[in-house]
């Protein structure tokens, strides 16, 4: 059914007229147009389409755009603060964490949320937690690498507060 | 006026003042004369490689692509280091046929080792062009002349001294390559040979990238189509009146393309989803299950590759011979970028926005489906999801130029990750079957291998065996396409990963009936120093202690060479024997593919070989019933994961004698041989089957 929908997209007010069973992912891409969020498999098993709402990652292609009424959107585009990476960026640009860039948005995303759990995670736990995020140029290595070291900045930010 | 003058004064339009390389196409250049040959269109000699603004900026312009491989970092090193720029200044502009120089695609591991050569021989004669231009505006001899920076100047005093971009001000020069120019040597590299970071990481962890599906036009549509359930099925009704009853929804219904189009992509595939449709599905008793039996009993004559001595006196001296019969599977590229295409057609040209391999091959393809000429068809390539030999038959551009054309407005087609599967060109389901024997004193006499279906590469051996054959049934993979029930096509590294796997697996048993280390049964039957050199990097870098195999300690090792580039992979496996499941701890991957032109860029390359290598070594395969595709998602096709990864350590062996070779594909060729051999050496098991799933590890334990 067609409902108006309001929250915060990266950090600012959005309200559209919307079907509001209308996959997330979609409205992001077509209305929104926040392409960073990608379609990978549309069905929630690939991590591509990965964005933060109300600070948790969740996979879009499966939420029903009504879900976010009234919550915190960020996409891969409103992670950064202005010209600012945020940490997590910067260590993927560093380590090379990337080759095609299409399941990095999720994965920054996905790792973001990691960390908000988990300030100070093992390999292992890297590994767990980035599981069920796919990349097929195999990349993972790096990505673990990446979000290691985003961990350690992340921290050293946190105790010079 | 020719086609191609008229060509080349509509680039010169566009391009305005400066200073342009062209390549002339059928120069005295081999690589160039082969482009030639392989064009079917024009233009074939006006694009240029590179031009030089007024305000020094050198733009690159090339038909190769960007898929995550990593070539618009290394071309930008080689162009700047010919060039004598600042790295920096080099700006990449990739896959736009309407300003780049025709290529072929992007595959064959050929852009550093094929095309740099012809990149490089533009920016020297760029160089070229600088100095006589830098000679005649300081008036100092060129031989006094040195550049640097996008710099010339005067050796002999610095102060005087003139820049790329105020030689380029106000000129309109135009250079062709005809005689084979100077390259640099490895001695002379500022640029090329350092470990540079990938220059498109920003625009990737900002979003900013744009991938085709992402590219947003003004009154676009976007297309959903009616699929068959199977290959092969028939279209014998279909009824598109749910579809037209949602709201903004278009039908277009041709004979062989009917789709829905809609401003919003779920609403297209909503619409799609009320078409009923009836579709004749061919029977066929061919599955996963039988289609080795199917491929060996229409498998054509083939061709002799290779054959050295003779084989019937190689068998009389061997003391005991092994014939074993390998098998490989379908397998899926899965690029995380479902295929995808935008178009829009304004007046007499039509602009395709297009996730593919071959821009070129896509514009041809077009022009031909619309009735266009192919200078009316421009295909933009942003940038590629992954690719690996996938994206390469354009398909989906067609559906999107054939759909603008039909409803007047842009449209975009963007598969569905079940549309990817279905519409994969899978690497070939394969037999292959390796007869050999070793005498006495564990020497291999004879090596006879017939490989059915996966093709020729890498089936030749490089070991050093009197008496030897090697058959190629067909020789290509175009040849047997007709053999299977859905379309097959090259993969990372075509016919080499089935190949090197029979090979590298048939090595170790035959190491292990002469009660041998594997490596050092290796290096008995190698004479090239190539890959003796990388075999013992591998070995240093792992550790390895020699010990005759299965030594129980789940070490395995596999050697191979694809695009000119030698490799060898050491693994180390522990295997659950009651669960049959296989857990890859460490691999060391060495390599030598001549001079580097970017070794993080080959490193990483390496990296994705093994990782995505132990994907159809361990888990993949494409199961099927006939045409219909069982496998058309991420729940059941299982690709690598993060919990999977063993620790990686790559070696590069340097080699600075040898030209560039290859670096996208090499380095997954020994995966499948290293995970097998490293389970023999675990359990005493021979894998004979590709992806080694846990259930054919255990039935192999317990055969052994």
């Amino acid at each position: 059914m067609a409902a108006s929908i309001s929250f915060r997209l990266n950090g600012e007010r959005v309200r559209i007229r919307v079907d509001e069973e209308r996959k997330l992912l979609w409205v992001l891409r077509t209305e929104l147009e926040q392409t960073g969020a990608k379609y990978g498999c549309g069905r929630g098993s690939c991590g591509s389409c990965v964005v933060l709402v109300n600070d948790k990652p969740i996979r879009s292609c499966m939420a029903e755009v009504g879900s976010v009424q009234g919550k915190d959107v960020v996409t891969i585009e409103g992670l950064a603060q202005g010209e600012q990476l945020h940490p997590l960026q910067k260590a993927f640009i560093e380590h090379d964490a990337l080759q095609c860039g299409f399941c990095t948005p999720g994965m920054i995303l996905t790792a973001h949320g990691l960390l908000r759990l988990n300030g100070n995670p093992s390999r292992e736990e890297i590994k767990k937690g980035m599981d069920r995020n796919l990349c097929r140029c195999g990349a993972h290595t790096r990505i673990i690498d990446a979000i290691e070291s985003a961990a350690a900045e992340l921290h050293n930010e946190k105790s010079k507060t | 006026m020719s086609a191609q003058l008229q060509s080349r004064r509509e680039f010169l339009k566009q391009f305005g003042g400066g200073i342009a390389v062209f390549v002339a196409l059928g120069g005295d250049l081999p690589v160039l004369r082969r482009a030639a040959a392989q064009s079917h269109s024009v233009p074939t000699d006006f694009n240029a490689f590179l031009r030089i603004a007024e305000d020094g900026r050198v733009t690159c312009l090339t038909g190769k692509i960007e898929m995550g491989q990593g070539p618009i970092t290394s071309l930008a090193q080689m162009m700047a280091d010919e060039l004598d720029v600042a790295y920096e200044m080099v700006d990449m502009v990739m896959g736009d046929t309407d300003s780049c120089p025709w290529d072929q695609g992007t595959w064959g591991s050929l852009t550093t080792r094929v095309f740099g050569p012809v990149l490089r021989a533009a920016a020297a004669e760029a160089r070229v062009v600088l100095l006589e231009l830098g000679s005649e505006e300081l008036r100092v001899p060129i031989a006094r002349l040195s550049a640097k920076d996008g710099v010339i100047f005067d050796r002999g005093n610095e102060q005087r001294r003139v820049t790329y971009g105020a030689l380029a001000k106000g000129k309109r020069i135009t250079r062709h390559v005809t005689a084979k120019p100077e390259l640099k040597d490895v001695s002379q590299f500022r640029i090329m040979g350092q470990p540079m970071l990938r220059r498109d990481s920003l625009e990737k962890v900002t979003g900013k990238a744009r991938y085709a599906a992402d590219i947003r036009l003004a009154g676009m549509l976007y297309a959903k189509i009616l699929r068959p359930p199977a290959h092969g099925a028939k279209l014998t009704k279909v009824d598109t009146s749910g579809a037209r009853s949602v709201a903004g929804a278009r039908v277009i219904g041709e004979k062989d393309l009917v789709a829905v189009l809609h401003e919003l992509p779920d609403a297209a595939q909503e619409a799609l989803d009320r078409v009923e449709a009836e579709f004749d599905v061919p029977p066929s008793a061919v599955s996963h299950e039988n289609i080795h039996e199917h491929l060996v009993s229409v498998a054509p004559e083939g061709d002799v590759r290779a054959r050295g001595g003779e084989l019937d006196k190689g068998r009389r001296l061997a003391g005991r011979t092994l014939e074993t019969t390998f098998f490989d599977s379908y397998v899926a590229h899965a690029p995380m970028e479902t295929h995808a295409a935008l178009a829009r057609i304004e007046g007499d040209k039509c602009t395709v926005w297009a996730s593919t391999q071959n821009p070129f091959g896509a514009r041809d393809k077009v022009a031909r489906a619309i009735g266009f000429s192919a200078r009316q068809v421009r295909v933009i390539t942003p940038f590629v999801g992954g690719g690996f030999g996938g994206k390469t038959s354009n398909l989906q551009a067609v559906e999107a130029a054939r759909l603008a054309q039909a409803v007047g407005r842009p449209v975009q087609v963007m598969r569905t990750r079940e549309e990817e599967f279905f519409y994969d060109t899978f690497r070939p389901a394969a037999v292959v079957h390796i007869r050999s024997g070793i005498d006495d004193s564990g020497r291999i006499t004879f090596w006879d291998h017939e490989v059915l279906f996966a093709g020729q590469r890498g089936a030749e051996h490089f070991y050093d065996i009197p008496h030897h054959r090697t058959m190629a049934r067909p020789s290509g993979l175009g040849a047997g396409r007709s053999a299977h029930p859905f379309a097959v096509g090259a993969w990372r590294a075509p016919a080499n990963n089935t190949n090197t796997f029979a090979r590298e697996s048939q090595i170790d048993a035959m190491a292990a009936a002469a009660g041998a280390d594997p490596i050092e049964f290796r290096l008995q039957h190698l004479k090239d120093p190539r890959m003796i050199r990388v075999l013992k990097a591998a070995a240093d870098r792992f550790g390895w202690t020699p010990a005759p195999t299965p030594s129980k300690r789940g070490f395995g090792v596999a050697c191979g060479i694809d695009a000119g580039t030698y490799v060898t992979a050491i693994a180390e496996v522990a295997v659950n024997v009651r669960s049959g499941e296989v857990d890859v701890k460490r691999v060391v991957s060495a390599q030598e593919m001549g001079i580097v032109i970017n070794p993080q860029g080959a490193t990483i390359q390496m990296e994705g070989c093994v990782t995505m290598g132990l994907g159809y070594a361990l888990s993949e395969q494409v199961r099927f019933r006939g045409g219909q595709i069982l496998d058309t998602n991420f729940h059941r096709y299982e690709i690598p994961r993060f919990s999977g990864l063993p620790k990686i350590d790559t070696v590069l062996v340097e080699a600075n004698d040898i030209p560039p070779q290859g670096g996208g594909e090499p380095a997954i060729v020994v995966m499948g041989g290293v995970i097998a051999n490293a389970i023999h050496d675990a359990t005493g098991a021979h894998l004979k089957s590709m992806p080694m799933t846990p259930a054919r590890v255990k039935a192999a334990i317990q055969e052994a």
